[in-house]
């Protein structure tokens, strides 16, 4: 009885992709065919912008890597009901502290172990402004959407003054970024690729970690209790307000990460789009994911392809490229629609 | 003249009123009397359009209405005071006055107000902030309203819960005036002091069906009987443990929390004692069991536990609301008991699996360890929490214990906790049934407004006593 | 001197406007119980609507009315998803942020850098020619003059009105409305409706009057999170989220003046500084009013409390 409940209830899941995925589909393409655009010419490109050879398609792996970062430690935080919007800043932050060793003057020290050591700062930049965030909300009483997005603020504030100031190109400041780093400062990247083995090596194995300790660890179990229940989880005696601030601690460290491969594999210099709004679109990936790990890894890869894909239309078929966030946009909300319909009629 | 004609009321698969009939003459005070949970505010919600009805029929001055909303009640100039009044705690007393007021004129609506307080002698400032006020203000509020919009039918739902006794006296006199007037009052209430003092007419209920009617002047012995089922025999009563050392102690505890507030209590329970919280809900009982948990910090006095020093006292709590406060909707029974007991770091799909298929087996919960809280049914929600006690709990305090269950439930959980009391512990339960104190406690405490107005061993106290103080006379 | 101050005060009123006109709109949804985090993307989207129609129909009213429609539009998702679907507010408005923001890009590209009709300055006779007061008042476009006039309008329909009244208590305790026969969703449906408008024209306002065309980026990006910010921080009061609202004017004036004070620093730092530091601002108020000594008057006035339920759903029975 009971698998075959569970199977129905996979059966009525699927119906529900099935639903949301015609839902979006349909409207961008009503939209596409209002505007006098071809909806398969503009498939087609994507497709031929991302898919047809190993550059290519590597092109999106490198977009999928801060993409899965951001969204599994969005993950946690949402598990532990909370809206991290500072992700961005996290990110950036993140970004700051990977530059910050990378620019020390010329030592001796081995190469890898500057860029694991940069690594790792970048992770600990990202926590600490987390933690902003997560103490603001439970010692000021200020609402993490707002405090996060006064942090995101403020780190974009911090990286534009680092990059026209302090760390500014020899000559010019600009808004291209700093210097770039020195060649051996670069993460290995095989000729034909876009993205960085290490890289991708990272993000899998976070996103495998996240997966272990959401789903396998009493710490996962006590976090989702915090977030569906504050209530209750006191008298399991676990306290909400350390889970959270853990919680966004991971998060944050994660999106740090994020941003310091951004530096240090992608842009080998600091930029101030340095986050590329992935932060942001990791919150749409993870609510499109249903607050759940294991769709998040192919939702990622498709925003990551639609991202890639997209790029190409400017110059195929003069479209501008913000439609993937279009499409993007229209899928999360053709959940919520989906979702809200369902749960009317459940009633 | 308003009537009601089988009245039914069915949620889900709970049936709240079952073929319910009632009469109100204009000029006459109707009194509603009945446990917690007979279904009186239901009735009265349905009554005002709040809740629409299952079926039967309502008419009012001999013409069949439909009472879909509250609109068309209002319309009808049929109002009621809730018990909990639904007001706009953040505006003034004005304000919430006017609110939705045919005439949207403050300086009018303002003398309107100024009238009617002198009419009936309540004191209220109009600029005041309706959440400074008390309960039995607000109330004044809401009544003034209802009376400037020519309310017909009048209906009072527990109205002198929480307000003093000069406010209850104000109240009274107040709705005296109205029936003499021509008014149709009902009074939903659980005091019979309040129905003697009142009532032309009342009419009992009990488990959703009426129980009885009666004619001033009362039968008291005879509401009683209609209200509650037969008395048990008193020999079910369990053995009483040993009364060991002191394992609670509350010194002039006081807070402001909850409805009523808690009012210098000084409390110890003793180890091997079961103790009953009764009282009308919302006088003191929920504040005090979270104090005792440790949930609420009262705001004056002391809680502690004098028992030697090292000797940690692991207390558990389980509230009413079992879905909403005490388990987590959507984690499985397994995962409860993960989160309960003492659980590794790493967790397989395994793990606390064979701990919950015994849980499941002891204490029958009719579920696999897959099966989420949220899809139990309320008998088996209270198994899982109670599944959840670790052995050495010493202070096990538990909220309506048996609300929600059905009779098997109920008893099966009794039982389990008189077989599971601790010998070096105690439980402490409130509920609103006052055989399942006497029959299960060896201990009453009966709270009103905020006081313990009775501390009593079960065995010296009678059944009738306590259910006078739970209205307020000892 | 004196000059310099009116010059600066005229600029404050000027640049403050759209997003007092976004502020109050909010305001009122929110008075209504109901939280439209969309606001940034909704602005963008109808400045973009704005400037094309205006410029298509080479008409400015049709312009504002377009932008107006745009941000009904874009708040008639999250009545239909979250009022009346009870789906999660902060949920919807933030899908919604994304999605508004890339329509907007993605339609008015074709549009980007092309010319349009632009709001004049309409200086009010006779009144524009007193000293002081009439270049900060009245040598405005009509935006301007709008905001001036919607300010005291929304705090008068709000506090001295039947219907702002019946908004207040909606927010406050949806069932109470319920229990003397309003329709709490209805109200809640309009005034979202209703905001949304009022964040429409602000968008139309950047796009014609204020930062007069449209490209990517347009220069009202992150507006709306402010105007959000100012709502929830100023009490939900319209009076302290105007004043809200110029404290931002201000700070972006100041930044410009700052700017050639110091020619060392980089201009994007005085651009991007106003957004950070009205934020903390409003933070630092906030923790100023949670803690426990309420001493300082000042922070008295500046308290306000959350309608009673603000972001949740009413759910009829």
């Amino acid at each position: 009885m009971d698998s075959s409940a569970s199977v129905s209830r996979a059966g009525s899941t699927l119906l529900q992709v099935i639903g949301i995925m015609i839902l979006a589909a349909g409207a961008v393409c009503l939209l596409l065919i209002a505007l006098d655009f071809s909806p398969t010419a503009i498939v087609g490109a994507m497709f031929s912008g991302s898919l047809t050879s190993w550059l290519k398609f590597s092109q999106t792996l490198s977009i999928w890597v801060p993409l899965l970062l951001c969204s599994c430690g969005l993950l946690f935080t949402f598990q532990a009901g909370l809206w991290n919007i500072g992700v961005e800043g996290q990110v950036v932050m993140g970004a700051i502290a990977a530059t910050i060793l990378l620019r020390l003057p010329e030592t001796t020290l081995p190469p890898t172990l500057i860029l694991i050591g940069s690594l790792t700062a970048a992770c600990i930049g990202g926590s600490l402004w987390g933690i902003l965030a997560g103490l603001l909300k439970n010692r000021g009483g200020v609402n993490e959407i707002f405090g996060g997005l006064g942090l995101n603020f403020v780190a974009q504030g911090i990286i534009l003054y680092l990059i026209f100031g302090p760390w500014k190109r020899a000559g010019i400041a600009s808004m291209s970024g700093t210097d770039i780093f020195a060649r051996d400062l670069w993460l290995s990247m095989p000729a034909g690729w876009r993205v960085a083995p290490i890289a991708l090596i990272l993000a899998i194995s976070v996103f495998l970690f996240s997966l272990l300790l959401l789903n396998r660890t009493r710490f996962g179990l006590r976090v989702k209790a915090v977030g569906i229940n504050a209530r209750a989880a006191q008298l399991f005696h676990i306290r909400p307000e350390r889970y959270g601030l853990l919680a966004i601690l991971i998060g944050g460290g994660m999106a740090g990460l994020a941003g310091g491969l951004q530096v240090i594999g992608v842009y080998h210099r600091l930029i101030p789009a340095v986050s590329s709004g992935y932060g942001y679109l990791g919150l749409l990936v993870v609510m499109l994911a249903g607050y759940k790990a294991l769709p998040v890894p192919l939702i990622t890869l498709f925003f990551a392809w639609l991202a890639a894909g997209s790029i190409q239309l400017p110059i195929m078929l003069q479209i501008d490229s913000s439609l993937s966030g279009v499409i993007q946009g229209a899928c999360v909300l053709s959940a919520l629609l989906v979702h809200g319909l369902r749960s009317v009629r459940q009633r | 003249m308003i009537e009601l004609r089988s009245i039914h009321k069915q949620f889900g698969t709970v049936k709240a009123l079952q073929g319910v009939n009632l009469r109100v003459r204009p000029g006459s005070i109707h009194g509603i009397i009945g446990e917690n949970g007979a279904g009186k505010s239901t009735l009265m919600k349905i009554l005002t359009g709040f809740i629409s009805r299952t079926s039967g029929t309502i008419t009012f001055d001999g013409r069949e209405i439909s009472l879909k909303t509250p609109e068309e009640a209002r319309s009808l100039g049929i109002g009621m005071l809730y018990q909990e009044p639904l007001d706009f705690p953040q505006l003034s007393v004005l304000d919430n006055f006017m609110a939705a007021a045919a005439d949207g004129n403050p300086a009018r609506q303002q003398q309107v107000l100024a009238r009617l307080c002198e009419k009936f002698g309540f004191e209220l400032k109009p600029k005041a902030c309706q959440e400074k006020l008390t309960v039995g203000e607000r109330q004044q509020v809401e009544l003034m309203r209802l009376i400037r919009d020519k309310c017909k039918v009048l209906i009072l739902d527990e109205p002198t819960t929480g307000i003093s006794q000069e406010q209850q006296e104000l109240l009274f006199e107040a709705l005296k005036k109205l029936r003499d007037e021509g008014t149709a009052i009902i009074l939903v209430s659980h005091k019979l002091a309040e129905i003697h003092s009142l009532c032309d007419r009342v009419t009992v209920l009990r488990h959703g069906k009426q129980a009885g009617e009666q004619e001033r002047p009362f039968d008291e012995k005879g509401l009683l009987q209609a209200m509650f089922d037969t008395l048990p025999t008193k020999s079910s009563r369990p053995a009483q443990k040993k009364i060991g050392r002191p394992i609670l102690r509350m010194d002039t505890v006081s807070t402001k929390a909850g409805r009523v507030g808690l009012h210098q209590v000084n409390v110890t329970i003793n180890e091997g004692e079961m103790v009953g919280l009764a009282g009308l809900d919302g006088s003191g009982q929920s504040v005090f069991l979270q104090i005792a948990y440790g949930l609420l910090e009262p705001e004056q006095g002391r809680v502690s536990t004098p028992v030697a020093e090292k000797d940690v006292v692991m207390r558990v709590f389980l509230p009413a609301d079992r879905l909403r406060e005490g388990l987590i909707a959507g984690l499985t029974i397994r995962e409860h008991h993960l989160l309960a007991g003492k659980s590794p770091f790493f967790l397989t799909a395994a793990s606390g699996r064979t701990t919950a298929e015994q849980a499941i087996n002891t204490y029958s919960i009719h579920g696999t360890p897959a099966t989420t809280a949220e899809r139990l049914s309320g008998g088996n929600q209270q198994r899982l929490l109670l599944s959840l006690i670790p052995e050495e709990a010493r202070l096990i305090l538990l909220e309506h214990p048996t609300r929600g269950l059905d009779v098997q439930s109920g008893q099966w959980t009794w039982q389990h906790l008189r077989a599971h009391l601790p010998e070096n512990g105690a439980i402490v339960f409130a509920s609103p049934d006052i055989e399942d104190i006497m029959e299960q406690a060896a201990r009453v405490l009966v709270f009103f407004n905020g006081r313990i107005l009775l501390d009593r061993p079960t065995d010296q106290t009678s059944y009738r006593e306590v259910s006078l103080a739970i209205t307020g006379r000892v | 001197m004196e000059i310099s101050i009116a010059v600066l005060s005229a600029g404050i009123a000027a640049s403050a406007a759209p997003l007092l006109l976004a502020a109050l709109g909010e305001t009122l949804t929110e008075k209504a119980g109901i939280i439209n985090l969309s606001l940034d993307g909704t602005i963008l989207l109808s400045a973009m609507t704005g400037f094309v129609i205006a410029a298509r129909f080479d008409s400015l009213p049709a312009g504002f009315a377009a932008a107006a429609a745009t941000g009904m539009l874009s708040s008639l998702v999250l009545v239909i998803i979250s009022i009346y679907l009870g789906q999660s507010q902060v949920a919807v408005g933030f899908a919604l942020t994304f999605l508004c923001r890339d329509l907007a890009y993605f339609l008015g590209a074709p549009f980007a850098r092309t010319a349009g009709p632009q709001l004049s300055i309409s200086p009010i006779p006779l009144l524009a020619d007193l000293p002081f007061v009439g270049p900060i008042l009245f040598h405005h476009s009509l935006v301007v003059y709008s905001s001036f006039l919607a300010l005291p309008l929304a705090w008068f329909f709000i506090y001295h009105t039947p219907q702002g009244l019946i908004l207040r208590c909606v927010g406050e305790n949806p069932e109470g409305c319920w229990a003397r026969g309003i329709r709490p969703r209805i109200v809640q449906a309009a005034y979202t409706l209703i905001g949304g408008a009022l964040v429409g024209l602000a968008g139309a306002a950047f796009s014609l009057a204020i930062k007069p065309g449209w490209g990517r980026p347009q220069g009202c990006e992150g507006i709306g999170w402010i105007a959000l910010a100012l709502v929830i921080f100023g009490g939900w009061h319209p009076l302290r989220v105007a004043l809200g609202a110029y404290l931002f004017g201000f700070l972006q004036m100041l930044g410009i003046l700052l700017q050639d004070v110091f020619p060392t620093i980089p201009a994007q730092i005085f651009q991007v500084a106003p957004f950070p530091l009205m934020i903390f601002t409003l933070v630092l108020i906030h923790l100023g009013r949670n803690s426990k000594g309420k001493k300082l008057l000042l922070l008295r006035l500046l308290s306000g409390n959350a309608p009673g339920s603000l972001g949740k759903n009413y759910r009829q029975v």
